[in-house]
């Protein structure tokens, strides 16, 4: 009953204080002015010291921002985002671009230790049983330091941050930043475009098994400070890597944006798997602050029996938006999704992913299961879509809900077209509360309702936390406990 | 209505300054505000998203006049007690209004909304928030009101027959009630049969008040169309406490098509289940969309759907069950299935649940695919031709729709249907 101990330690372990990561670095920082116009775009291509044609491209998807109005069709509220109040740029002030460690600012360092984010390599080799993950840490607006970067270079796998990337290959990047993601995508990701700051690069060339679990590990310190990360990650033919993405943010009162865009390439034969556990500030008890999480994150299966798989967690932000999707243009490829979200309080979640068959013979899973406790509103959102030329192509959906409480609602709204007959589909979804059975047996056997309910919340998450690299899946099962605190009763 | 209003729009309009002397003027304006502040629905209203009457409507058909037909033309499918709406006018002469079985009265819905009587505006305004339904009660020409008193019990069931002429492009807008009383029991059959295929915009209504305790089966036949035809039919149901509803629906294509139920289960215990097949081909586009919500506690729905889509034609299912938070105990479950036939064939499916509730049991399953190559190699390893081995697959799997019909002659006569539209499959 492994299972059962860890839940048990995980419920007693929690504080009176839910939110752990809610503590703020006091650290000099170097920000833009407030708002945002071709200035403040500028501004921040000058700081990254960025070719021309990149500081054009931003300019161009800024024009075109100005033109596109806020997307309303997510079933979630929040008072309208004044724009031109918000920092779009938030750098930590030390020497730009430390070379190593000790040139990073300690109290920066001492923020990743707190949250438990190992900076330091030999930590790493000294412990035990960790298995080596090279993490890039952003900060507000920078990356402030990647780890493992040498012994990644000898396998010839590229981890760095994406500014960095601009300078030491601009070839790659110029040929698939927007590739997957254009520039007009939508709303959010236009925006991001235009003032995207940093975020992580990976290029994992053809045959390479990428020899470690690649990492970025993203905090919001700064107020009034939006984050726009761009993460672009390229598998070429017959690679492999594995990525995990994880973000905390301070508490504060004034809700936070942050916008970011992923986009993933998988050239033929190569896989990526992406694993996400969001952590964002999900507000406070009355629903004041928070993050609102509005993210594009979409993966482009470009080659023949390529394969993206996207696996989150999501337990934190006010508000979350986002749909992580694969576009299966090459034939016989595959695409997953593995998704739990939890929402307590007053979050509001309108989450789900989009699978495009355009390729013959493509596969997708879609796994997603969502719990809604206190007075939050859950709603899974999906497209399962196959084209004319989309012959043998085959999904899988799956959606369940569980409501714990009954002012919190759950919704299910999947979108399946298929214009191909060779095409199969299956989608089901199901909605219900925690038996009353399964709790009366586990509560006669000696647990509290509250260790109970996170036992049978466990299983019903558990075919997706399988899917999670091991480390990730611990801290996702402690995650959920805790989302939940304060729900039973 | 946007900035601009289309031609279509405009001709709208001035058929509803025509209504003037209709009768029910305040219900006709404030629904015609409410139609208004839309416009014609597009893939840009949410609930239109895969049916775009913008589109299908651009050019607006003249109102329906007076129509002279024999009684003879009106072909008789079942035996029923039938009340006529030829081309949006009710006709007594055409009824039986002599055969309705006591407890039942009949009323043309002119006549209703010209003495202004409460019960039926009652009903008419308890209308959901639809285009396309708001322009039916802006438009109304008239339908049939049938009045079912409480406690009786129904063997002969009633048919609503919308009849349409073949008198080329026109509008047709009906709207019929049915207000069964407590405890009373009653089969209802809607049809809409076209006299010969024309370019008909018809826009017909049903309102059904269910009252405590009552039961009603409900099987509505549509009849195919012309393919430049563009129909809305639209189920508006209201149940009261511990009443029943079972409604089936067949389709049979032809033009374009939006078939819409609205559902309120607003008592406790009550119990829908809504069931239909939709066999389409050529270039049709049929389009069913459910919204059935549960208010009342312990509350039942159903919803079984199936599809056959040949050639190029387009087939939608949206059904949403959405649950309040005093509807504890709701028991939902829904299942599409579609089956495509040709490599042109389109299916778009959106089953949705939306639960403020947290004590339920609700579901959805859909799926699309082909006929199963396994099932169709084990029928013809047994001899059968491939064509009649596909058309024993696609008859079961239809059938498994129409099983869920409570009158067995119903059943027959519908499978009859099925089966004679899967025959001109193999005629080509």
């Amino acid at each position: 009953m492994a299972a059962l101990k860890e839940t048990v330690e995980t419920v007693e372990s929690i504080d009176v204080d839910a939110y752990k990561y809610g503590f703020t670095t006091d650290i000099e920082s170097e920000k833009a002015p407030k708002g945002l116009s071709e200035d403040i775009v500028r501004f921040i291509s000058a700081k990254k010291d960025e070719p021309e044609w990149l500081t054009e491209w931003r300019l161009g998807a800024y024009r075109r921002w100005l033109t596109m109005s806020e997307p309303r069709w997510a079933k979630v509220n929040y008072p309208p985002i004044d724009y031109q109040d918000l920092y779009y740029y938030s750098a930590p002030k030390t020497s730009p671009g430390p070379k190593s460690l000790d040139e990073v600012d300690p109290e920066l360092l001492r923020t990743y230790e707190k949250l438990g984010i190992p900076l330091r390599e030999q930590e790493i080799l000294a412990g035990v049983e960790t298995r080596k993950v090279a993490v890039d840490a952003v900060f507000d607006s920078v990356s402030v330091a990647t780890t493992f970067k040498e012994e990644l270079a000898k396998a010839g796998v590229i981890f760095c941050p994406i500014s960095e990337a601009v300078k030491t290959h601009p070839a790659l990047v110029q040929k698939y930043l927007g590739s997957v993601v254009p520039v007009t995508d939508n709303f959010f990701a236009t925006l991001n475009s235009a003032v995207f700051s940093d975020g992580s690069f990976v290029y994992v060339p053809p045959g390479v098994r990428c020899p470690m679990e690649l990492s970025t590990y993203f905090r919001i310190n700064e107020k009034n400070t939006g984050q726009f990360e761009r993460t672009l990650i390229i598998a070429d033919a017959g690679s492999y890597v594995s990525y995990l993405e994880g973000c905390t943010a301070p508490k504060r009162d004034e809700n936070q944006l942050h916008a970011a865009i992923v986009e993933l390439v998988a050239l033929d034969d190569a896989e990526i798997k992406y694993s996400t556990v969001q952590n964002w500030y999900p507000g406070d008890g009355e629903g004041k602050g928070g993050i609102y999480n509005f993210v594009t994150k979409r993966g482009d299966c470009r080659g023949r029996n390529s394969h993206i798989s996207w696996t989150q967690v999501e337990t934190g932000s006010a508000i979350t938006w986002k749909y992580p999707s694969c576009i299966l243009r090459g034939d016989n490829s595959q695409g997953e999704f593995y998704s739990i979200a939890v929402s307590n309080g007053f979050q509001q979640v309108d989450s789900g992913s989009k699978m495009i068959h355009l390729g013959r013979n493509t596969k997708s899973r879609i796994i997603s299961k969502g719990i809604s406790a206190g007075r939050s509103q859950n709603t899974y959102r999906g497209q399962v879509s196959a084209h004319r030329k989309a012959s043998g192509a085959r999904n899988f959906t799956n959606c369940d809900s569980l409501l714990i409480g009954d002012k919190c609602g759950a919704h299910t709204v999947p979108y399946i077209e298929s214009k191909n007959s060779s095409a199969q589909f299956e989608h089901e979804a199901t909605t219900s509360k925690i038996s009353q059975d399964q709790l009366f047996y586990a509560m006669q056997r000696g647990l509290s309702a509250e260790e109970a309910t996170a036992l049978i919340v466990n299983g019903f998450v558990r075919d997706v936390l399988q899917q999670l690299p091991m480390e990730f899946a611990v801290e996702a099962q402690k995650l959920i406990s805790i989302s939940l605190e304060g729900s039973v009763g | 209505m946007n900035e601009t209003a289309s031609q279509a729009e405009i001709a709208l309009k001035s058929s509803f300054e025509r209504m003037k002397n209709a009768g029910a003027q305040s219900l006709r304006r404030g629904a015609w505000e409410a139609f208004s502040r839309s416009g014609l629905p597009n893939k840009r209203d949410e609930s239109w998203h895969y049916t775009d009457l913008r589109a299908a409507l651009r050019a607006v058909a003249p109102m329906s006049g007076e129509t002279k037909t024999a009684t003879s033309a009106i072909e008789r499918k079942q035996a029923s007690c039938r009340f006529v709406v030829l081309d949006g006018a009710f006709r007594p002469d055409l009824s039986d209004l002599s055969l309705a079985p006591s407890g039942v009265a009949a009323q043309s819905l002119r006549e209703a909304l010209a003495h202004g009587e409460a019960e039926v505006l009652a009903a008419l305004a308890g209308d959901v928030d639809d285009p396309a339904v708001a322009l039916n009660a802006a438009l109304m020409q008239d339908g049939v009101v049938l009045r079912i008193a409480p406690g009786t019990v129904l063997d002969t069931p009633l048919e609503i027959a919308n009849v349409t002429s073949n008198a080329g492009a026109q509008s047709v807008y009906s709207r019929s009630l049915a207000m069964v009383g407590k405890g009373a029991s009653a089969t209802i059959i809607e049809t809409l049969e076209p006299l010969a295929p024309s370019e008909a915009q018809e826009n017909h209504a049903l309102t059904l008040r269910i009252e405590d305790g009552a039961r009603l089966e409900h099987v509505c036949t549509v009849a195919p169309q012309a393919g430049a035809a563009v129909r809305v039919l639209s189920l508006l149901a209201t149940l009261g406490a511990k009443s029943a509803l079972n409604s089936f629906c067949l389709i049979e294509g032809g033009g374009l098509l939006r078939r819409q139920v609205f559902a309120l289960l607003a008592g406790e215990s009550a119990d829908a289940a809504f069931c239909g097949a939709t066999l389409l081909r050529g270039r049709d586009h049929a389009d069913t969309t459910l919204q059935v919500r549960h208010e009342g506690r312990g509350g039942k729905s159903r919803e079984f759907f199936r599809y056959v889509v040949d050639e190029q034609a387009t087939g939608v299912f949206q059904g949403k069950v959405s649950v309040a938070q005093l509807a504890q105990k709701t028991d939902g479950a829904m299942q599409s299935k579609a089956l495509l036939l040709s490599d042109g064939a389109t299916m778009n499916s959106k089953p949705e649940l939306e639960i403020f509730a947290d004590d339920v049991v609700c579901g959805h399953g859909a799926t699309c695919g082909r006929l199963d190559a396994d099932q169709l190699f084990y029928l013809q390893a047994r001899g059968l031709p491939e064509r009649e081995a596909e058309a024993l697959l696609i008859q079961g799997f239809a059938n498994e729709a129409l099983r869920l019909i409570a009158r067995e002659a119903m059943r027959d006569m519908l499978e009859a249907r099925v089966a004679t539209w899967l025959a001109r499959r193999d005629i080509r």
